[in-house]
């Protein structure tokens, strides 16, 4: 047993950070926030520059074969710096679903151009019940000649704004099947919807979009057996995130009650302060050790279906308490535009959604145990 | 990063386990579900306790983690985390929480070479029990004003004074004693630690019952009681140092984890067997929910017990001081969480203790009582709190 990082991966986290805290500060987060395209173009060039981007890309299509770990290690200092960018639905949700899913001349073609920069991707799975089960999916594909035709509505489609392709499941005659559309197709059209998140959630309706039969991600009604395959470690990939805007709601809020006087002393002499943050420090402390634990078991070749979703449960409940016990020891100042604990409290609740809420996998947890 | 033990650790704790398994046979109804009650609260359960501590005196295994100069192997402390988590998942009694957890540590910081050899052998050999003289009825979280003094008398100091809330005084041989030896210093200066026998003159021990009846606790009160100097350990007047620098022991608190799971699989055997309003409880989606959210609490305490132990053997002992705090907050607040989840599951037969009718032998009812008392001792939760606030984060100390 040996918990430590390599010193390659300290030095990864050390690039990570330091590139976001010189390149996207929170000032420039909240300007992000505030655009259409809810992204900056130029730090994505920057970033996919890098090499960022190749974090998941196997060997074997020219990538350095980066164990698991090394995409949480990214994910939770973006998490700390609160980055605004497209790296989880295209990187993590799309990128993730190809391997998972995709044949190998679609890993080449689809990873190869992600890798560079040059290819956006989203994910839209689900609909307006917006349920997380298979029986939420059904947008319609029709088999026409050499083509389907998708009808429906998605929702919750992270980045599809900007997104130049998107993964769509579909219901087809055999069940669920994943569809590579392009995002510009005649037929889509796609709203951008205001969120807590102040991100790229976004409604996406099909109109008798025409997609190639060649364009399909595995085979006609394996799609939620990839989607749930896929789901695991996008779980464990979000959760990273998370928990680094755990740790840096902890540490600005520690920072901000040793500095902040009334009564004549820094409120964090008080041990009602002590007590709350020595709470959040515990919640802290139990996410990201289990958060490595099961980024590991991935590594590992295990099955984590389980453990992701405890993780993601346990994550959901710790990120809003750290957050909000954040804003309220900030008291005043926590609640405005001007400070940064805000975004996390924000982000927080957005995150609490992405790939299945508390409930959903508190049920998949008793599903497996019983 | 790798969480995988080695063969050579999985092997030994198949050792563990195939020991512990065996020895549970001869558990006698009185130990009931061990812990602090199964040890202290019979007779029975206190003599078979001394049985496995004898039995693991002859295996070498409550000495194993000592330095070879002390008579132990110097085995690593992740060994030593293996070894508490095969006995506390085995609910297995024999390792003595205050002579071998305590004290133990203590002599062998602290102890001159006679005392280490008429004192730790003996621990060793799983051959003598100890009980605490900490806490005084003024002096509970604020330890450090305690008022028993021991004063010095030619080749001898003189205790008086008294000490409450001493688990097992009445059926244990030996006390180690944080006294005052210096009656003009306050607080944690002029303090002393002492090793005493129980039986000496001048000692009394009156139970204080639990709040279910069973007999745990004691006030001990001291008279004019004589021990010898040669039973100071260390330095004079240099206690309360001392009673802080004998963190360097297996603090992970794995075993909270490990008895909570074995509680989960029970509860879980439960439901998937006991039927209300024509389903089963195993159906009821709360139920399923509070059971998922136990799930996770284990998964996670468990996997920080293996992180506060992996630091502390590689001496990260001021992350671990505070993650040490936190592993016992967290896991003594989930016991409670456990018992009272399971008890409310239950319905109408959580409140049953020992009846044929008691589901899960009435230990979740029982847990329920005796939680509160782990929540308070060593350290109540609102100290370790204040510990975690000013070691884990740096905010001021009052």
């Amino acid at each position: 047993m040996d918990l430590s990082f390599s010193s390659e991966q300290e030095i990864l986290r050390k690039s990570v950070a330091e590139f976001l805290s010189k390149e996207c500060s929170y000032e420039k987060v909240k300007e992000i926030e505030e655009s259409a395209e809810g992204y900056s173009p130029k730090l994505w060039k920057k970033i996919a520059q890098l090499g960022w981007l190749e974090i998941i890309l196997p060997e074997e299509f020219g990538g350095f074969g980066d164990p698991f770990i090394n995409l949480i290690i990214i994910m939770e200092e973006i998490g700390k710096a609160a980055f605004p960018s497209p790296f989880f639905s295209t990187v993590v949700q799309s990128g993730l679903t190809i391997l998972e899913g995709g044949s190998t001349a679609q890993k080449k073609d689809l990873l190869g151009k992600i890798v560079d920069g040059k290819l956006l991707m989203a994910l839209a799975q689900y609909e307006q019940e917006a349920s997380y089960l298979e029986t939420g999916i059904n947008l319609s594909a029709k088999l026409s000649g050499d083509d389907y035709i998708l009808n429906g509505t998605k929702m919750f489609v992270i980045d599809a704004n900007i997104a130049d392709k998107l993964i769509v499941a579909a219901r087809e005659d055999k069940g669920i099947t994943l569809f590579l559309v392009d995002a510009g197709a005649k037929g889509i059209k796609c709203t951008k919807m205001p969120t807590i998140g102040m991100d790229n959630n976004c409604e996406v309706i099909f109109d008798n979009v025409k997609v190639s039969k060649a364009d399909l991600i595995g085979e006609p009604g394996n799609g939620w057996k990839i989607l749930q395959k896929a789901e695991a470690k996008i779980i464990v990939a979000k959760c990273g995130e998370m928990v680094g805007g755990c740790k840096a709601s902890l540490d600005m809020t520690a920072a901000y009650a040793k500095e902040r006087k009334q009564y004549g002393v820094p409120i964090g002499l008080f041990q009602v302060i002590q007590h709350y943050m020595s709470n959040m420090l515990l919640a802290y402390d139990t996410s990201v050790n289990y958060l490595y634990k099961v980024a590991w078991m991935i590594d590992e070749n295990e099955d984590v279906t389980k453990e992701a979703s405890a993780l993601k449960a346990q994550v959901n409940e710790k990120y809003k308490f750290i957050s909000e016990r954040g804003v309220q020891i900030h008291g005043g100042v926590g609640t405005s535009r001007e400070f940064d604990i805000g975004l996390f409290y924000r982000r927080a609740k957005a995150y609490e959604y992405v790939a299945g809420d508390s409930d959903y996998h508190y049920e998949k947890i008793a599903a497996a145990l019983m | 990063m790798d969480f995988k033990l080695t063969e050579k650790q999985k092997a030994l704790k198949r050792e563990f386990d195939q020991f512990f398994e065996e020895v549970m046979k001869d558990a006698p109804p009185e130990y009931g579900r061990g812990g602090l009650e199964g040890v202290y609260a019979t007779p029975e359960g206190f003599e078979f306790h001394l049985q496995v501590s004898k039995k693991l005196g002859e295996k070498g295994w409550l000495s194993r983690a000592w330095p070879k100069e002390c008579g132990g192997e110097g085995a690593p402390l992740i060994e030593q985390l293996l070894f508490n988590e095969s006995r506390e998942s085995h609910r297995a009694p024999g390792v003595d929480l205050f002579g071998h957890g305590m004290f133990a540590p203590t002599l062998i910081i602290a102890a001159n070479d006679e005392q280490k050899e008429r004192l730790l052998t003996p621990l060793a050999k799983g051959k003598v029990s100890y009980c605490q003289g900490w806490s005084e009825p003024d002096s509970g979280s604020d330890l450090a004003s305690l008022q028993t003094t021991a004063i010095k008398d030619g080749d001898n100091y003189i205790i008086n004074g008294q000490k409450i809330w001493t688990t097992g005084g009445h059926r244990a041989e030996c006390m180690f004693l944080l006294a005052r030896t210096n009656p003009e210093e306050k607080r944690g200066k002029g303090l002393s630690v002492f090793h005493l026998r129980m039986d000496l003159p001048g000692i009394t021990v009156r139970p204080i019952l639990y709040m279910d009846g069973k007999h745990l606790y004691n006030e001990v009160f001291f008279k004019d009681v004589k021990i010898p100097a040669k039973d100071l350990i260390g330095t004079e007047n240099e206690g309360w140092k001392l009673t802080r620098d004998t963190m360097n022991f297996e603090r992970s608190g794995v075993g909270f984890f490990v008895e909570g799971r074995e509680d989960l699989k029970e509860l879980v055997d439960y439901v998937k067997t006991t039927k209300r309003n024509g389903k089963y409880l195993a159906e009821d989606p709360i139920i399923r929910q509070k059971i998922a959210k136990l799930f996770i609490d284990l998964e996670v305490g468990y996997t920080l017990a293996y992180k506060i132990a992996w630091l502390q053997g590689k001496g990260g002992l001021s992350f671990a001081a505070s993650a040490a705090s936190e592993a016992k907050v967290f896991g003594s607040e989930l016991a409670e969480r456990i018992a009272n989840y399971a008890t409310e599951i239950m319905g109408l037969y959580g409140q049953l203790s020992d009846s044929k009718w008691a589901p899960m032998n009435g230990s979740m009812v029982e847990s329920y009582q005796f939680c509160m008392g782990i929540t308070v001792a060593a350290g109540s939760s609102e100290i370790q709190r204040n510990i975690i606030a000013w070691t884990g984060l740096g905010l001021p100390r009052f």
